[in-house]
C-alpha cells in the first residue's frame, strides 16, 4: 500500500513541487495550508509521515509538532521538518520539538525524496 | 578668568612653537624663569594679570588659555585609556599633560575612541537585527520560499522527460510567478540593507545620538526645523524619532507661547507654577526652556525613562554628560524618579580640576497609558542652569560615571575609577 504523507506547507508552488515527486514516487500525498485547525488535520488525517513547515501562518510548525508529541496518538509520528537554511536556532527548536529529520530551505528534491523513504521504511 | 591644569602647558607648547626660550618669555612677563616653568609644568596656576601678560607676551588671547572645551576631550581620553586598560597602560594621570601638549594628537585620538565605539555597536546592531529583526527574517524567509519552489520546480522540469503537459504548463508559470516574486525579494532585501548601510557609514549606530548630533547642529533649537533634515536623517528610528519630538515640541510651543513662556521663564518663575500657568506637565517647561529659540543660555537638559536610561541629553556648558552606560548615581534627576510627583532642586558641583556648580531642577511624572490595569510609565528630567555665586554650604558633589570620576570616596561609587587605579 502507498504510504501516505500529509504536507503542511502555505506556499503553494512548493507544495505542488513536493506533492509532484512524492506522488510519481509512489506515495499518497495530502496538502493542508496550516493554521489553528492543522494539528486536527493531522489526528484526522493519520499519515504515515508529515512534512511541516515551519514558518506558517497562525500557529509556527514548531508549536503544532510539540501539540502532536503532546498526544499519544501522533507522540510517534515520523516528521520531517523544512527549516530555513542559516537558522541554526531553527534546526534545535526542531531537535527539541521532537522532529524526526529536517531540511533546510532551499532544498533539492532528492533530498526530500531520501527523507521521506527514510522515515516510511522506519 | 578662570584658568585650568592645561594653562601651562598651553603656555609652553606656545613658547616652543615661536621659539622663544623660556628666559625670553619670562623677561618679557615681568616674572622670573624659574616661576614660569613651575607655570609651564602646571605646578602654579595664574590668572588675571599674571596671565594677560603672558598671553601678551606670547601674542594670543587669555581665552585660548583658559579651560575650554577641555573637560569633554579629557573624559574621552580618560574613557579611551580607560577601555584599553587589559591591552596597554596609558598615563592617565597624564592626560591633562598631554592633551594640553599635543591638542591635535588628543583630538585624534578622542574622534577614533569615539568612532570606536560608534562601528562596535553597528557590529552588535547587525548581529542583534539579523537575528530578532522581523522585518529581515520576514525578507529572508520569501527569498528561500521562492528559491526552494524555483529549485524544486526547475528540477522537476529539467529531470523529467515524459511529464503530463498540462503539468509542465502548470510547472512553467510557477516558475515564472516565483522568479517575479524572487525579483521583488531580493530588491527588498538590498534595499533594506542598503538603509542599514547609510545609517553605519555616517557612523551613527544609535538613533538616539543621531537625534543629539542632528539637534546640536541646529544649536538645540528646534524653529525653523522642516521635514526634509528629517528625511536626511540616516536611521529609519532616528526619523521616527526626530518626528515624534518635533510633533510634541509643536504642540509644546503651541501651549506653551513664545513671549509669555519666555517672560515667566526670564522672571524666574518655578517651572512648577509655569506648568500650573499655562496647564502643561512640568516636563513639558523643561523641554520649552531647553529648547527656547535663539537662546544662547536656555539650560541643559537630561531626561530618562523609568530604567534610568537617559533618553535625552542636552548638555549644559561644562557639565559632562555620558556618553555609553549609567550616570551618577547621585543625580538629583535619580532622587526625583524615586519620588514621582516631588520636585527636586539642588546646588551641584561636578567633579574634576575645575570643579563647576550648577542650579538643578528635577521632576518625575507619571503615566498609565494602558488604564488602570497596564503598567505605570516614569519619566524623569533635569534642568541644569550654571551657577555662578559662592558656593553655599551642602553643595551636591557628583560626577559624570564612576568609571572616570576622580571622587574616590563616594559613597555611591558602583566601580572602581580608572583615576584611583592609577592608570
Amino acid at each position: 500500500m502507498a504510504a501516505h504523507v500529509l504536507l503542511i506547507e502555505d506556499e503553494p508552488h512548493i507544495a505542488e513541487a513536493i506533492r509532484f515527486i512524492l506522488t510519481r514516487d509512489g506515495c499518497r500525498v495530502s496538502l493542508h495550508g496550516g493554521g489553528p485547525d492543522a494539528v486536527k488535520a493531522v489526528s484526522t488525517a493519520r499519515p504515515d509521515v508529515l512534512i511541516l513547515d515551519v514558518m506558517l501562518p497562525g500557529i509556527s510548525g514548531f508549536d503544532i509538532l510539540s501539540a502532536l508529541r503532546a498526544d499519544p496518538a501522533t507522540e510517534h509520528l515520523p516528521v520531517l521538518m523544512l527549516t530555513a537554511k542559516g537558522q541554526g536556532r531553527d534546526r534545535e527548536a526542531a531537535q527539541r520539538a521532537g522532529a524526526s529529520l529536517f531540511i533546510s530551505k532551499p532544498f533539492s528534491n532528492a533530498e526530500i525524496l531520501a527523507a521521506v523513504r527514510s522515515l516510511v521504511a522506519g | 578668568m578662570p584658568t585650568s591644569a592645561l594653562t601651562g602647558s598651553r603656555l609652553r607648547e606656545r613658547r616652543l612653537a615661536l621659539g622663544l626660550k623660556q628666559a625670553d618669555l619670562a623677561r618679557a612677563a615681568g616674572v622670573s624663569a624659574s616661576y614660569l616653568n613651575l607655570i609651564e609644568h602646571n605646578r602654579r596656576r595664574i590668572g588675571g594679570e599674571m596671565l594677560a601678560r603672558l598671553a601678551q607676551a606670547l601674542g594670543i588671547g587669555t581665552e585660548a588659555l583658559a579651560e575650554g572645551a577641555a573637560g569633554a576631550l579629557l573624559d574621552d581620553l580618560r574613557a579611551a585609556a580607560a577601555e584599553s586598560l587589559g591591552v596597554v597602560r596609558a598615563e592617565i594621570d597624564k592626560t591633562e599633560d598631554f592633551a594640553g601638549r599635543f591638542p591635535g594628537w588628543s583630538g585624534v585620538l578622542a574622534a577614533q575612541h569615539r568612532r570606536l565605539g560608534q562601528l562596535e555597536r553597528a557590529v552588535s546592531a547587525l548581529n542583534d537585527r539579523m537575528t530578532h529583526d522581523p522585518h529581515l527574517s520576514q525578507a529572508l524567509h520569501e527569498v528561500l520560499s521562492a528559491v526552494s519552489s524555483v529549485r524544486s520546480t526547475a528540477a522537476i522540469l529539467a529531470e523529467s522527460e515524459d511529464i503530463d503537459p498540462v503539468w509542465r504548463a502548470r510547472f512553467h508559470g510557477n516558475l515564472h510567478q516565483d522568479s517575479e516574486r524572487l525579483a521583488v525579494g531580493a530588491e527588498a532585501l538590498v534595499a533594506y540593507l542598503d538603509g542599514s548601510g547609510e545609517a553605519e557609514e555616517q557612523g551613527i549606530a544609535a538613533p538616539q545620538e543621531e537625534i543629539e548630533a542632528w539637534l546640536a547642529g541646529r544649536g538645540w533649537r528646534l524653529d525653523g526645523a522642516a521635514g526634509d533634515e528629517v528625511a536626511a536623517l540616516a536611521s529609519g528610528a532616528a526619523r521616527v524619532m526626530a518626528r515624534d519630538l518635533l510633533a510634541r515640541a509643536g504642540r509644546e510651543a503651541l501651549a506653551l507661547p513664545l513671549e509669555p513662556f519666555c517672560a515667566a521663564w526670564a522672571g524666574g518663575l518655578d517651572p512648577a507654577r509655569i506648568a500650573a500657568r499655562f496647564g502643561v506637565s512640568v516636563l513639558a517647561v523643561f523641554r520649552r526652556a531647553a529648547l527656547l529659540p535663539g537662546d544662547a543660555g536656555a539650560p541643559g537638559l537630561v531626561i530618562c525613562d523609568g530604567s534610568g536610561t537617559l533618553v535625552f541629553r542636552k548638555p549644559a556648558d561644562g557639565f559632562a554628560l555620558p556618553r555609553f552606560g549609567a550616570a551618577c548615581p547621585l543625580w538629583p534627576l535619580y532622587t526625583a524618579l524615586s519620588r514621582p510627583g516631588s520636585p527636586v532642586t539642588a546646588l551641584v558641583e561636578t567633579a574634576g580640576r575645575l570643579p563647576r556648580r550648577y542650579r538643578v531642577q528635577a521632576f518625575c511624572e507619571t503615566r498609565f497609558p494602558q488604564g488602570f490595569v497596564g503598567p505605570e510609565v516614569r519619566e524623569a528630567g533635569m534642568l541644569m542652569a550654571p551657577f555662578d555665586g559662592p558656593p553655599p554650604p551642602g553643595v551636591l558633589l557628583i560626577g559624570t560615571t564612576c568609571r572616570i570620576c576622580p571622587r574616590t570616596e563616594c559613597a555611591a561609587r558602583r566601580e572602581p575609577s580608572i583615576l584611583s587605579e592609577g592608570g
